[in-house]
């Protein structure tokens, strides 16, 4: 079990101060140009030592994504920040924007000069205008302190940080959505190639993470590779933010070590499944995307990405919704799909017409008005999305439909087979 | 395009930033490199529905398309892309009712219930007085404090029916209202109390800090 002095976000609860004095006294900006002076492919080398994974639901590792920047270009090259945190499920880079913004300022900085970036954008989404004045706040004070801007922390490099608003649409999550939606237009996401590393923000060479992806750096480049590294096995290590909501007595977002087994996160953090772990009947463990997990392999899955990958699923954003006996699991799933219906752009046809005949049905499954075979169509027509479109968001769309028809089917089926009962009734009468 | 917009009985002729809004449009536009203006297109809508009772008139992206040299459409595609953009008259108070699924899990749906039962209206609709539109919006990304609901800019957290009326009523009669959590509870903890971040935060630094 992790220990307090080894989780990275001291002031998750806010009530240490989110002020530069008080970032300062938890360690914060501590000789910053030290690790600065180290050199950019040093940096480089400690974050891929660590074995950080990309905490935005990719896993990608950051470190790799670095090192596919230019190291000589014509162009400028970017560092962008994704704070448009909005995965069902996911809470956890608010904390870190209103109470901990000074560890991604500096996360951005480092990884910033890392990457060979004098210039960092951090897109905040819209509905969190009181998460983004902190942070500007924050900003303001790192520059007043000459952390940022003209050589910043007195390293020699210049390093200036924007932070843009979105305005309401999760498709910006995205990267390259979400780098259309900074360029001004709408949020649609890019065919690649051209990746990002070489044509991104305003077609220059640009590299997208995740907040707390950046937000553990500073702690990784202090402490070291091999201390993060300690934490969790391999492919899976460090600590993580996971925000544990649903039937659960205290729902919370908590910093723990990966690889926990999912039963002790819901029973010593988040109070247990209310009415207790035997009242559990599904988790779906990583944001809303994740197909869920019924309470068997909930009893044993480990929190991580690849103890949840060989369970069926994925570890995502680290979101973990729990649903008791109580739910109407089918229901449940379908406001997903509303979800997804709502939130896709319309740009790809097999996403703009699949998410919405996947709801049609699906709103038709929760009451039981349709035939047994159009579960086995729901199936195909989720497999007709996944891999088609341009960005992964059809696959998000398929997944938990998946995961319900993979777990649930019996569940569907007597839904089905009691309203056509109820149907005979009425007619009998 | 939503019909308000080619509703001439409510869209003003003409659209001008005030005169302290036309040095935050400056402000604006040079935070972004040049030859990235265009960038400036979001804030600047921000900018004027903050400035327009909360909505976009038409007037309104013909001046930021003038402003930025784009073809208006530019700016149209943006502002009916994003959902915090309101192209249509809202209420003062915009109750947007989070009901994804964790929301959902705990109560939303009692939430938007207590709501309509309060002010009388369907999901969608504004009060006659115009002090309240209802809505239902996608994940707010708070769900470890739902239920969540977001009126204007603040976030209202683990609500039940019964603190949401109060808050309507409260928001009614003008009185100021909390922000955040709606019970007794320190942010994203559970609300029983800390499991981790005990032993570095003796009660004395924790008192210190205030």
């Amino acid at each position: 079990m992790l220990s307090d002095k080894d989780r990275i976000f001291k002031n998750l609860y806010g009530d240490l101060g989110a002020d530069l004095k008080s970032a300062k006294a938890r360690g914060d900006w501590k000789d910053t140009n030290k690790i600065l002076a180290r050199g950019h492919d040093e940096i480089i080398a400690e974050v891929k030592a660590s074995g950080l994974r990309g905490r935005g639901g990719a896993g990608f590792p950051p470190g790799v994504k670095w090192s596919f920047m230019p190291k000589e270009s014509s162009k400028p090259s970017y560092l962008v920040i994704n704070a448009d945190e909005s995965e069902p499920g996911t809470c956890k880079d608010r904390e870190i924007l209103r109470h901990e913004p000074h560890k991604l300022i500096e996360g951005a900085l480092i990884a910033g000069f890392a990457m060979r970036a004098h210039r960092a954008f951090i897109y905040v989404r819209g509905e969190f205008y009181n998460e983004g004045l902190a942070l500007m706040k924050a900003i303001d004070e790192a520059y007043a302190a000459g952390f940022l801007g003209k050589n910043a922390c007195g390293s020699g490099w210049d390093f200036d940080i924007t932070v843009h608003r979105g305005a309401g649409a999760y498709i910006c999550g995205e990267e390259t959505a979400l780098l259309n939606s900074l360029e001004g237009k709408r949020g649609m996401p890019r065919n690649k190639p051209p990746f990002p590393a070489m044509a991104g923000l305003y077609d220059c060479p640009t590299t997208i993470n995740n907040v707390e992806t950046i937000s553990v750096v500073s702690t990784i480049m202090r402490k070291g590779a091999k201390w993060f590294s300690s934490f969790g096995r391999e492919g899976n290590t460090g600590t993580k933010l996971f925000c544990i909501s649903g039937h659960v007595n205290n729902p919370c977002t908590v910093e723990e070590e990966m690889g926990i087994p999912m039963r002790t996160l819901i029973e010593k953090h988040a109070g247990g499944v209310k009415g207790g772990w035997d009242n559990l009947l599904a988790v779906i463990p990583g944001g809303s995307s994740c197909p869920c997990l019924p309470k068997d392999i909930c009893e044993t899955v480990k929190m991580d990405y690849d103890g949840l990958k060989e369970a069926g699923s994925s570890f995502g954003t680290g979101g973990v919704i729990v649903m008791d006996k109580s739910t109407d699991i089918i229901e449940a799933i379908c406001r997903l799909s509303k979800f997804y219906k709502h939130e896709s752009c319309g740009q790809c046809t097999p996403c703009r017409e699949g998410t919405g005949w996947v709801l049609r049905i699906m709103e038709r499954m929760v009451k039981g008005d349709a035939e047994i075979h159009e579960i086995d169509q729901l199936w195909d027509i989720t497999k007709q999305m996944e891999g088609k479109t341009i960005c992964a968001l059809a696959d998000a769309a398929a997944w938990p439909v998946q995961g319900l028809i993979r777990h649930f089917r019996a569940e569907i089926e007597e839904r089905i087979n009691s309203y056509k009962q109820s149907l005979k009734q009425e007619g009998a009468a | 395009m939503v019909k308000a917009t080619y509703n001439n009985d409510i869209q003003p002729d003409s659209f001008e930033f005030s005169a302290a809004n036309k040095k935050k449009v400056k402000d604006i536009i040079a935070r972004y490199p040049v030859g990235g203006e265009r960038s400036a297109v979001m804030p600047l809508l921000d900018l004027a529905q903050r400035q327009h009772d909360n909505w976009i008139p038409r007037a309104a992206m013909d001046k930021i398309a003038e402003i930025l040299n784009l073809p208006p459409v530019k700016v149209y595609e943006v502002a009916t892309f994003y959902t915090m953009y309101n192209l249509e008259p809202v209420g003062k108070h915009h109750i947007q009712v989070c009901g994804t699924t964790p929301c959902k899990l705990c109560g939303s749906d009692g939430i938007m219930g207590a709501c309509k039962k309060k002010l009388g209206i369907e999901m969608g609709e504004t009060t006659k007085d115009g002090l309240f539109t209802l809505s239902e919006v996608e994940c707010l990304g708070a769900c470890v404090n739902a239920p969540v609901v977001q009126i204007g800019d603040d976030y209202y957290e683990d609500l039940t029916p019964e603190t949401m009326e109060t808050l309507l009523d409260d928001l009614a009669k003008g009185k100021k209202v909390t922000v955040g959590t709606q019970v007794a509870r320190e942010n994203a903890a559970p609300k029983t109390g800390r499991t981790t971040l005990v032993d570095d935060t003796p009660k004395s630094k924790k008192g210190g800090k205030k």
